[in-house]
């Protein structure tokens, strides 16, 4: 009898977990090419974990509160690790629809992920969309912050060039109005043998003491 | 004689005085920084590879020794001996030729605009490196967040950030597009950045020089040494160099290892002329032009080892990609334990499940890997830079650093290129006095970038792509020939070699031998004229047109072929005319006022002979 009674629940149960069944969902888990050298083995205790974590997302679901690890049965398990499961409700007798399931799993995808040390490409449930991580976006980007630092200093060096260039054009100026002026006073005064500049001190080029005369020498009265 | 003239003339005399390059150094580094450029690494590799591998450098060592050498020697020379720019050496040579001279100001200000552009780009890549994960490495997020944007999806992350989030190009020419104002910011700090670099001439140029020439080499470098050490690069250098002379037998190689070498030493810009006229008369030009082709030469193999052993680590990596999304797609259709078909056994597992389970394996439609088909897929121009590259090094560990290294060599690259443009521009300008001598240089220089900038916003429009391609296939490339050619024929011919000959011989101590004269008198002028020829013959051929990027297209990614509207081509054929009308309108208006001069004097003297001496000859007693 209670053979009879296994076999029937068995039945049942293989009935509901099937490849392709209605409300099935294919779970393929990629475990060594996530952890290497540290990927555990997949067995009946790893399947047990991750009933309980199936059960644990539909407990969050409203009206699903009792939804216990036994309502939620894995069939087709391969080497590849890849399994089909379904949920089923409190009388075992039908599978809860898919797309509660699917919610179910969207909304706790992040810590079945961990539990497993896995991530969304490597513990992959085929038809559930993984919701992607938006990006990583700073108020300001970061080119444009590169891009006012260079661009400042940019600037800065244009005027300081600039500057220094209209300096040198003023010094350079006077030194040659400088220059001019003390050609202006050799050419009027000495032009002698083609030599400009009188090497003489210019005031006592305009009056040659050994002209002086007598007079002047003595003290006026 | 100092006290004849008056104040005025020290004035006059100090303003006159031509900048001089502080040691032959930063003369030697500046052509080379000109003559090196952005073609050295996207184009050389790239014709190398298409070409023959090994077998590409005969055309190139030939083209190199009777075209190129040649070639830059005469500019070299006649902007030494008569130490000014182009336009006023023309006018020196001969009157009616002073053309060419407005010619080249005027390809050399086109060019400019187009080049400072491609600069615009790098300089927006360079900005984006600096973050990671580097933004062209992953297809950005689409609306409701479920998967990636569809046109990127369609083609690849490196593809979208390159036409849709740089340039947002449109998928027909005729459509404009509004100004992207990112790379319309680029654009003016890349301005600014020039800029400041030619701001008083070579005075500051010459500084700039020593970092924007030293600095590609220490990159390629570092760049070659990485590469050498990732796997795949022994794939990519036997596949770039090994030799195949069949190829040789076809003419379009020929005209390519020709057209390469002309365009690699940056000829008949005027820039070389420019920057030879700042030397001390006399400098031995001939060794300067060969030592610097060279360089030239020798930097384009260098970055092509670089830029192969990059790609084949690259393609490499696609193919175990390709094997592992083949590996992986059996594994999961067969329920296979993980990692049970390796790389090696995949061929034979993967024609075992054919024999036995056919329908499902042909279900999976996988795609053939072949490395060679990898190796294949090179690029060249903008497309190797901003597409191939990038992707490479967000494959390379450590890749923003790699990814700004990058980028700053390529800029630093262009910006010594410009230069020369620049000079190109501004040494005829300031030669012919166009300013009052009140005016700084630095207004001078400023104006000029000002006005380039302005021109150049067309550029930065959402079609400014394929605008750019047209700058580059046709307006630069026949304008460039039509000068060169007349460059050389305007110095064998009319000015005499017999005079270039002694001029040389009194700048350099030595009377060029058999070879140069050979070729300046016959090879490159005839080398120069087929090129033109054929240049012509292939646009001949099929009516010009462009490759669109249109997503809506049904073969996506693959670009669009597309004729150009007839708008777009006249607006091309008027830019490529417009630098060589400057020749004929100048030789006619030389002609009339000539003419006109005959009859004055005729009619003032009619028992006199009329000017027996040539302008030519009052020129020279000038100098």
């Amino acid at each position: 009898m209670l053979w009879l009674l296994f076999s029937l629940v068995t039945a049942t149960h293989a009935e509901l977990c099937q490849p392709g069944g209605e409300n099935a969902f294919k779970v393929r888990l990629s475990i060594k090419t996530a952890l290497g050298e540290k990927a555990y083995a997949w067995d009946v205790n790893e399947e047990y974990l991750f009933k309980a974590m199936v059960a644990f997302s539909m407990r969050k679901i409203p009206h699903r509160e009792t939804t216990e690890i036994s309502h939620v049965l894995l069939c087709n398990v391969t080497q590849r690790v890849s399994f089909w499961f379904v949920v089923t409700d409190s009388s075992k007798n039908h599978t809860l629809p898919a797309a509660e399931v699917q919610s179910a799993i969207r909304m706790n995808r992040n810590r079945i992920n961990n539990v497993f040390f896995l991530n969304d490409q490597t513990l992959e449930f085929l038809k559930i969309p993984t919701t992607l991580a938006p990006p990583l976006d700073p108020s300001v980007p970061i080119w444009i912050i590169i891009f006012g630092v260079t661009f400042s200093i940019v600037i800065v060096a244009i005027t300081l060039l600039i500057l220094s260039g209209m300096w040198q054009r003023r010094r350079k100026n006077k030194e040659m109005s400088e220059a001019v002026d003390d050609d202006d006073k050799c050419e009027n005064f000495t032009i002698e043998n083609g030599i400009p500049c009188d090497p003489l001190d210019m005031k006592g080029g305009r009056i040659n003491d050994a002209f002086m005369t007598e007079d002047e020498r003595l003290t006026p009265l | 004689m100092a006290h004849t003239l008056g104040p005025d003339w020290q004035g006059d005399h100090l303003e006159a005085e031509r900048p001089k390059w502080d040691n032959k150094f930063q003369y030697l580094l500046s052509c080379v920084g000109f003559a090196v450029g952005l073609g050295n690494i996207w184009r050389f590799p790239y014709l190398c590879q298409t070409h023959g591998g090994g077998a590409f450098l005969i055309p190139y060592v030939i083209a190199l020794v009777f075209e190129g050498l040649p070639l830059f020697h005469i500019e070299l020379a006649i902007g030494q001996r008569l130490q000014q720019g182009s336009i006023k050496v023309w006018k020196a040579i001969s009157p009616y030729l002073g053309g060419i001279g407005l010619g080249c100001l005027t390809v050399s200000f086109l060019i400019s605009l187009y080049y400072n552009t491609i600069l615009t780009w790098v300089l927006w890549y360079f900005l984006n490196s600096f973050q990671y994960p580097l933004p062209w490495s992953s297809c950005p997020l689409d609306l409701n967040r479920t998967g990636f944007v569809e046109e990127c999806q369609g083609s690849s992350a490196m593809s979208y950030f390159w036409y849709r989030q740089t340039l947002n190009i449109t998928a027909d020419i005729n459509d404009s597009g509004s100004v992207q104002w990112r790379l319309l910011i680029c654009l003016a700090a890349c301005w600014a950045v020039v800029y400041m670099c030619i701001i008083r001439g070579i005075e500051t140029t010459g500084k700039a020089i020593y970092f924007t020439a030293l600095f590609p080499y220490l990159v390629l470098t570092a760049f070659l040494i990485r590469g050498l050490t990732l796997p795949g690069a022994m794939d990519g250098l036997t596949y770039l160099f090994t030799p195949n002379m069949q190829i040789l037998q076809n003419p379009r190689v020929w005209l390519d290892a020709a057209t390469q070498i002309f365009f690699s030493l940056s000829l008949a810009f005027g820039g070389h002329i420019a920057f030879a006229s700042y030397n001390p008369p006399r400098n031995n030009c001939k060794n300067d032009a060969v030592v610097i082709a060279l360089v030239n030469s020798m930097t384009s193999l260098y970055a092509s080892v670089t830029v192969f052993s990059v790609l084949g680590f690259k393609a490499t990596n696609d193919y175990g990609h390709c094997l592992d999304r083949n590996i992986l797609g059996l594994i999961n259709e067969f329920d296979l334990p993980e990692e049970s078909i390796s790389r090696d056994v995949y061929p034979a597992a993967l024609t075992y499940l054919n024999a036995t389970q056919p329908q499902r394996v042909a279900q999976l439609s996988l795609k053939s890997c072949h490395l060679e088909d990898f190796l294949d897929k090179s690029a060249a121009g903008p497309g190797l830079a901003f597409i191939v590259f990038t992707e490479a090094i967000t494959h390379m560990p450590g890749s923003p650093g790699w990814a700004v290294l990058f980028f700053g060599m390529l800029f630093t690259l262009g910006l010594s290129s410009m230069f020369g443009n620049m000079e190109a521009i501004i040494t005829p300008l300031v030669d012919m006095a166009v300013m009052p001598r009140w005016v700084p240089k630095e207004a001078l220089t400023g104006l000029v970038c000002l006005v380039c900038f302005l021109s150049a916003i067309c550029f930065t429009l959402q079609s400014g792509n394929y605008w750019l391609e047209i700058f580059d296939n046709f307006v630069a490339s026949l304008n460039l020939i039509v000068l060169a050619f007349l460059e050389v024929v305007g110095v064998v011919y009319v000015y005499g070699i017999k005079q270039f000959c002694d001029d040389v011989a009194w700048m350099t101590g030595k009377r060029p031998g058999l070879y140069w004269r050979a070729s300046w008198a016959v090879a490159s002028p005839l080398l120069l004229m087929t090129i033109f020829v054929a240049y012509l013959s292939l646009l001949a051929q099929k009516p010009p047109s462009y490759r669109a990027w249109n997503p809506q297209y049904g073969q996506f990614p693959s670009r669009q072929e597309r004729p150009y509207p007839d708008w777009v081509l006249a607006t091309g054929m008027l830019l490529t005319l417009l630098p060589m009308l400057w020749i004929p309108v100048v030789a006619l208006v030389q002609l009339l006022a000539r003419r006109r001069r005959m009859w004055k004097l005729r009619d003032a003297r009619p028992d006199s002979d009329t000017d027996t001496k040539t302008y030519m000859d009052m020129d020279k007693d000038k100098c």
